[in-house]
């Protein structure tokens, strides 16, 4: 299968910030390859390397194989790119912006008008509305329209369902697996570790590091130990406790429960042992399927011990 | 080509979506006009005067009559105590403060010399002067009709003195408004070409619309050109109706060649449009912008010569203008109006104009080139 995007080693400082330290992934043609990781991980600085707004300080990247600093000025002309920020001019109607858009990259809105139909005609209906006054599910729609309208073969997408409601997100998704089909490939970027099931490979990155590149199935499966999930009514005093457990090395609260992970593969009798002793006398413990943000906490303290 | 027009398009389309700054561009220079031009006048009429007349005499009561028939002055205060001229002064009810002694008319007719004294309120340095002028031009006419009379007792013959009669060129009844109106419209063309323009370019890096744009294959010299052409064009269009103007309301002289003047102010945009471009590239805000673009206006403003004349300028000051395009703007625009000057009259601030037009230029796109 074609590289989309070859990366190695790519390192970029703001002063003293280490904003991408030596990151190397590949993304295939046709994929959704997602990157999850919390803000400042360096997710918006990698995407701006991808796009050639900035220039990496190390490591070398090719982009639909050019060189991503030597061939920008080729590579504009087949990416599209959606920053997490919404950039289009808020003083110009919908269809302005897309007009305008089109017309810089030489082509018309009529040519592409297939490939974001999907998209273009939930909005089509407020077309002469200013940009700036649109909804923020709208505004997102009128963002992928018009990084889409030039036919890009990379679409780059920068948090794109941040500050969007739930339906407009899955709506965003289902959208996205359509552009498949047109082998436009995606890169994706989101703090929602739900949505990265959605993607076919999954990186998880941190503090300007990779920590795995996994479709998301694997990465759950990846998931080195025994899940048990802990309720009790006390969630606050339980978290406490479960930490101060001696055979605990992981606990985590996800919703009504507690995810913990311990040394000893079968603990429970130890454990009840122990939070009665703590004066815990409601809890349920149950083993539990692992996540992907289980994965990504697993991976983030190992990797912080690693640092210490 | 296509693509600067798009973008040019673009740029009109957003201008005038702004319901303020579209309409601004025109209301602009005809509030300047018909506001500035008759306001911002050195004309001054409607001095008040106090007078402590200690005299009381026909002589006394001559000069004052003269000095209200003359038009400039207004006698706020009539008094015999020098106490109470003085805390008129002090309560700005009175500009200056005219001091009779007893005795002119004693002295006067006897043909000897009698001192008068004047107190001028000089806060602002140049109506104290002018005030004083005009006082003085009064005093001087009754002076010689004084000693005419007494001439004319003594000795029969005329006395002999110089007489001088003056003509004022290009501007004969020295008419404020024909001096000011060039400079007001300098300020508009300025207006147009470092704040607007600037602005706009800062807006698109404040909104993060810059980025969007960044990812499109538009090169910067289109993104430039097409940032520029639509401020130099509204510049010109307002220019041409501040002309308009000043022809309808003021019947303002327009003795040079139009072209000649529009080629000028052209060159100058494209200096100033060079320079905002400079300093947007510093700036990350319009208020960033803003701030430092006010502070090079003002410098500009006050040290081209609208107000006062270059030539009264400290040497530091005219060697500054070297480098202030407003300053051979003004005087491009006002030998071109006023006196009717053609190319080879204004040769040498036409080329430095094109030199510090192009180094602006240069410098900014190199900038710009390694920032955006």
């Amino acid at each position: 299968m074609q590289k989309v995007i070859e990366a190695s080693g790519i390192a970029k400082n703001f002063g003293n910030t280490q904003a991408l330290r030596g990151i190397s992934f590949d993304v295939n043609e046709g994929e959704i390859f997602g990157f999850i990781g919390p803000d400042g991980a360096g997710k918006t600085t990698l995407f701006r390397i991808i796009t050639t707004l900035y220039l990496p300080d190390e490591g070398s990247m090719t982009v639909l194989g050019v060189d991503c600093v030597k061939g920008y000025r080729k590579l504009r002309e087949n990416i599209g790119y959606m920053p997490g920020r919404f950039s289009l001019y808020m003083d110009l109607s919908v269809e302005e912006n897309l007009r305008f858009y089109a017309s810089v990259f030489g082509t018309t809105i009529e040519e592409n008008y297939e490939l974001i139909k999907d998209i273009y005609s939930h909005i089509e209906p407020f077309k002469t509305r200013l940009a700036g006054q649109l909804s923020g599910g709208m505004k997102q729609k009128l963002a992928l329209s018009c990084a889409l309208i030039h036919k890009p073969r990379l679409l780059v997408l920068d948090e794109p369902t941040t500050g969007v409601d739930a339906v407009s997100r899955t709506e965003f998704w289902e959208m996205l697996g359509k552009l498949k089909a047109h082998n436009i490939t995606v890169v994706v970027s989101t703090p929602y570790m739900d949505e990265a099931t959605k993607c076919d490979r999954v990186a998880l990155i941190q503090e300007g590091q990779i920590l795995s590149v996994n479709p998301p199935e694997v990465l759950k499966d990846s998931f080195t130990r025994k899940l048990f999930y802990v309720k009790a009514s006390d969630k606050y005093n339980l978290l406490k406790i479960l930490r101060s457990f001696p055979l605990t090395i992981s606990a985590y609260p996800f919703g009504d429960s507690i995810h913990t992970t311990f040394s000893k593969d079968n603990p429970l009798g130890d454990l009840n042992e122990y939070l009665l002793s703590k004066g815990i006398n409601d809890f349920s413990i149950s083993e539990g399927r692992a996540g992907i943000e289980d994965r990504f906490l697993e991976l983030m303290g190992t990797e912080s011990i690693h640092y210490q | 080509m296509r693509t600067i027009l798009y973008l040019i398009r673009k740029e009109f389309l957003q201008i005038f979506r702004d319901k303020f700054i579209g309409k601004a561009i025109f209301a602009v220079p005809l509030v300047q006009m018909v506001l500035l031009v008759p306001a911002v006048t050195f004309e001054i009429k409607n001095i008040n005067l106090g007078i402590i007349d200690r005299d009381m005499s026909p002589v006394s009561r001559n000069l004052i009559s003269r000095l209200e028939g003359s038009g400039f002055f207004k006698i706020t205060c009539f008094t015999h105590s020098e106490e109470e001229a003085n805390n008129m002064l002090h309560r700005n009810r009175c500009d200056m403060i005219l001091h009779i002694p007893e005795g002119l008319d004693k002295e006067t007719t006897s043909g000897r010399v009698c001192p008068v004294m004047v107190s001028v309120n000089a806060i602002n340095a140049t109506t104290a002067q002018l005030s004083w002028a005009y006082l003085n031009g009064v005093l001087q006419d009754y002076n010689i009709d004084i000693i005419r009379q007494n001439a004319a007792v003594t000795t029969l013959s005329a006395m002999p003195q110089i007489k001088v009669t003056n003509r004022y060129w290009y501007n004969e009844l020295l008419n404020y408004k024909y001096y000011m109106l060039p400079g007001i419209l300098a300020i508009l063309v300025t207006a147009i070409g470092f704040l607007l323009a600037g602005l706009n370019l800062v807006k698109e890096k404040e909104t993060g619309t810059i980025e969007q744009i960044n990812v499109t294959p538009i090169k910067k010299y289109q993104f430039i050109t097409a940032k520029m052409v639509p401020f130099m064009i509204i510049g010109l269009v307002d220019l041409a109706l501040g002309l308009i103007l000043g022809k309808i309301l003021f019947d303002i002289p327009f003795r040079g060649s139009i072209g000649l003047m529009f080629l000028c102010s052209a060159i100058f945009l494209a200096g100033v449009l060079g320079l905002a471009l400079l300093i947007s590239t510093f700036s990350s805000t319009q208020q960033q912008y803003m701030f430092i673009a006010f502070f090079f206006m003002i410098i500009f403003i006050l040290m081209s010569g609208i107000f006062t004349p270059m030539d009264s300028m400290p040497l530091w000051a005219r060697k500054f203008d070297i480098i202030n395009p407003m300053a051979y703007l003004m005087k491009i625009y006002r030998m071109i109006m006023l006196k009717g000057s053609a190319f080879s009259d204004i040769a040498r601030d036409f080329y430095s104009l094109l030199i510090l037009a192009a180094v602006f230029m240069s410098l900014a796109v190199r900038k710009y080139r390694k920032t955006a």
